[in-house]
Formats: C-alpha cells, structure tokens, sequence
C-alpha cells in the first residue's frame, strides 16, 4: 500500500516537473541514477549480511538478543550497534524490517533505527571540524539519550 | 544529493567482491543453510528493488527544485517561529547522509542563520527526511514510523535549545568563526 503511495508520489512529482522544466527534470533523474549507483556497493553488502546472518541466526536466537524480552540491554545493545554503525535509511530498514519479521522486539529496533540515524561516531571527525568538541559531543550524547527515549515512544505505540 | 567520492569501480566493489566470496563459500560449505539464505536474499533484493526507484526520483526532484538560497535568507536572528519552520523544512526535504548536511550548517551560519536555527536543520536532516519517512512506513509500519516522526520532532527542538542555552555567547561565536574561515 505505502509502495504504491511511494510510486503516486514519485509519478505527480516527475509530471509536475516535466511540464515546469524538463532540463531539470532530466537533471533530477541523472541525479537519482547516480545516487543510486554510488550506494550499490553498500547495497549489496548488506543484502549479503543479512541473508547470512538471517539464515544463521533463527528466530529464537533474535529475540533472545533483540526480543521484547531482552529488556534493557537489549535496547542499550540495538542503540550502540546504531550509534556506531554508517547505514544509509533504505538499507537499514529493510534489515530492520526482516529482523522485526524474525522475532526483534520494535522497542529495540526503534533504538537501533534512532540512534543509526542521529548519532554519528564514524562521522565524529568531520562533525568536530564544523562545530568544535564540545558542541560536537554534546549532540551526540543529547542525541543518544534521546534516541532511547524516542525507543520507548515508538515501542510503547506500536503495542498499544 | 551528495556525490560519493569517485574511486575507482574496483575498489569501490571491493567489499561487494569479499563479501560475495564469503558467500558462495558459506553455502557450497554448509549446505543446511543454503534454501533459507537464498530465499532470504531474493526476498530482500524483491522488497528493496521494488521500493527505492520510486525514492531516489523524489530525492532527485527535491535536491533540483527545492530553492535553497531563498529559505535561507529567512532563517537568520530574530526570525522567530518562521525561521525555525524553513530550518526544519530544509533538512526534511534534503538528500544525503547526516554528514552531508555539516557543510550546507556552515554554509547556513555564513549567511547568518541563527545557532538555534542551525541545530533545527541538522536535526531535521539526521530524522525526519520525507522520502525516508515513506520507505519507513512501508518497510516497518505507519505506526512505528508515524510515531518516531513525532518524538523525534520534539527530541529535535528539545535539543536544539538545550544545546543553544548550554554552549555560550563566546563559545558560538567561535563556532561562527570557524565556518567564516572555511572555504
């Protein structure tokens, strides 16, 4: 259903573009195009990963680590992996995706989502260079705080 | 959106290479698992391949159409509410990792945008992308996605003024500084 809305979306925004402009229209699909080919590398690595991981791990295994029932720590765990790890969104969900199908809790997944994509270790470096230490990691620890936080929300909503 | 740096194919599919040897070895050696990983991987390459066409269109129109230099004039000191919103604004509709949006913040202090301003827009372009939001709702649910959009909404404000109340006068001024001198 959403895939479908994605689809309407992209298709009004093309033919509103196309009549406006059709230099930029071309424009914005060579965009599109290479953006694509710059994460296919990635893109394939992780559609490796996971179908070995997956395939490895079963669903008892997953929820043991990431299930509702892993509590705490397994939230603390899911929140690190996403603080330190450089995913781009339309990689991570789909992975999300098939480990919620395969018996993580949402709790831990949202963790994992939240601070994947507002905490930036690898990125620590370049954010220092903009903003200097302390603003630098003050962000990071408010962001991590918070994505635990925003874990708990988006667990306690999707039980309700 | 942000250009990767060109590094030769090679290199640049060489983890696609490594990882597709450990692969082939993983199933030609432990046959067991090998149904379940293929089905695993086509089911995933299926789900993906179907909805990242359509994302990578909008992020091409939004990083063509959006005009950026005129949303920018709007954000500076005592722009209030408005200024906030088109801080927001531009970090959802943008494209790119969050390292990306670190030079546009440079950028954006150089044309005068306010501190609290700029910490709105790093926060709207790490969350709450729109194109992203869309994937997330059709990968892990509408009320899984709806709901990180509206803690993360306020997480983004909440951060946002405490980070401008904590670091002082001096101390964004120097910040100020330093995005003046890069080039």
């Amino acid at each position: 259903m959403e895939t479908i809305l994605l689809y309407l979306a992209a298709g009004i925004g093309l033919g509103i573009s196309f009549f406006k402009d059709i230099n930029k229209t071309k424009m914005a699909l060579k965009k599109a195009l290479k953006a694509f080919e710059g994460i296919l590398p990635q893109f394939l690595v992780v559609l490796i990963l996971v179908a070995i991981s997956l395939s490895v791990l079963d669903t008892a295994t997953i929820s043991r680590f990431l299930g509702t029932k892993s509590g705490v720590l397994g939230v603390l765990a899911a929140s690190l992996v996403g603080a330190i790890t450089l995913i781009p969104g339309f990689i991570a969900f789909p992975a999300a995706a098939a480990l919620l199908q395969n018996g993580a809790g949402a709790t831990q997944i949202a963790a994992f989502v939240s601070s994947l994509m507002m905490v930036g270790v690898v990125t620590l470096p370049m954010e220092i260079k903009h903003f200097g230490k302390r603003a630098t990691f003050m962000r990071n620890s408010f962001a991590f705080v918070f994505s635990l936080i925003a874990a708990l929300f988006v667990g306690w909503v999707v039980g309700l | 959106m942000k250009e990767q740096q060109k590094k030769p194919e090679a290199k640049r599919y060489l983890g696609v290479i490594i990882a597709g040897t450990a692969f082939l070895i993983f199933i030609l050696a432990l046959p067991a698992y090998r149904e379940k990983s293929l089905s695993m991987m086509v089911y995933q390459a299926k789900t993906m391949l179907l909805v990242i066409p359509p994302i990578f269109v909008l992020l091409g129109l939004l990083d063509v159409w959006v005009p950026r230099e005129k949303m920018i004039k709007f954000m500076g000191k005592g722009s209030r509410i408005k200024g906030s919103v088109l801080a927001f604004l531009l970090g959802s509709f943008a494209a790119g990792p969050l390292y990306g949006a670190f030079p546009v913040a440079a950028v954006l202090m150089k044309k005068g945008a306010s501190f609290f301003n700029i910490l709105i827009f790093i926060g709207a372009w790490s969350t709450t992308k729109i194109p992203m939001l869309l994937f997330e709702m059709s990968a892990l649910g509408n009320r899984f996605a709806l709901s990180r959009l509206a803690i993360d909404i306020v997480g983004i404000v909440l951060i946002a003024w405490a980070m401008a109340s904590a670091l002082g006068k001096e101390e964004i001024d120097s910040i100020y500084k330093n995005a003046e001198s890069m080039e």
